[in-house]
């Protein structure tokens, strides 16, 4: 039970320290570790086959995407454009304000029930698999068909010229 | 495997919600306090593990694989969109020599 709350304070700290690292590539690093407890989440829900696909996709693929990016554009300096000090604390306070607003809208501090997992094998690959192939297997195919275009869309933007 | 299942027993649902809430309201503040395109694009990648994190959460609280599957599909999506936005900020850092969002603003006024 504690496990929970030590995965989500570190969640919050290492998400809270992606948005305020001064140089890029730091925030990069802690966004990894912020999808690494996030996979801890996963795993802790019994979601196997999410934790896999968030360790392979997310902290595999997407973060090393990032950091090529990074470094090739030479971005990795300290001396990033910053926004004047009150457009900073503007923004933190909005973000606070839309956070008081989730809470109290959706009642968060009242008791509610725990989380009990019902079917233990439910993040499966196996159970996935078969909920996945048959109620969704028209858009699982739309997919790949996004991830086509992506591909094109992105591999045209990026020539030199096009 | 049964220590593990064992550990989530009894944390209430409401704070799945309020972990969620905060660290997307961390990404918005990301979004919000940042100049640098990929950082920003950062905050967006938090702000969709939020909410794949709740739709676990309500996914192993309803017993229902659906959520999960939603979850997949979202992560789907999200490896199309960071190919084509890096690849948006890779143009447009070839044409202004920045990733700074302020340099874009012709379509401001």
């Amino acid at each position: 039970m504690n496990l929970f709350y030590v995965v989500a304070f570190l969640s919050i700290f290492f998400s809270l320290l992606v948005i305020f690292a001064k140089n890029p590539v730091h925030s990069v690093l802690y966004l990894i570790v912020t999808f690494f407890t996030f996979t801890i989440h996963y795993i802790l829900l019994n979601a196997q086959f999410l934790a896999m696909v968030n360790f392979i996709v997310y902290m595999g693929a997407i973060m090393v995407l990032f950091l090529f990016v990074l470094m090739l554009l030479n971005l990795n300096k300290e001396s990033e454009p910053l926004k004047p000090t009150l457009l900073k604390v503007a923004g933190v306070v909005a973000g606070m304000c839309l956070l008081v607003t989730l809470a109290g809208s959706l009642k968060v501090l009242s008791v509610s029930e725990p989380v009990v997992l019902q079917n233990t094998n439910l993040g499966l690959v196996k159970n996935l698999g078969k909920v996945l192939f048959n109620e969704f297997l028209l858009p699982f195919e739309i997919s790949s068909l996004l991830l086509l275009s992506a591909m094109v869309g992105a591999v045209l933007l990026a020539k030199k010229e096009a | 495997m049964e220590n593990i299942t064992q550990a989530i027993q009894g944390i209430p649902l409401n704070h799945y919600i309020l972990l969620s809430s905060i660290i997307f309201s961390i990404g918005v503040m990301g979004v919000l306090i940042r100049r640098n395109a990929i950082v920003i694009f950062m905050s967006v990648e938090l702000m969709l593990n939020a909410v794949n994190l709740l739709l676990t959460a309500f996914s192993a609280y309803r017993g229902d694989a659906a959520g999960q599957v939603f979850v997949f599909f979202i992560m789907a999506l999200a490896a199309a969109e960071v190919a084509v936005g890096l690849a948006i900020i890779v143009m447009v850092y070839r044409n202004t020599n920045s990733a700074d969002i302020n340099v874009l603003n012709k379509l401001k006024w």
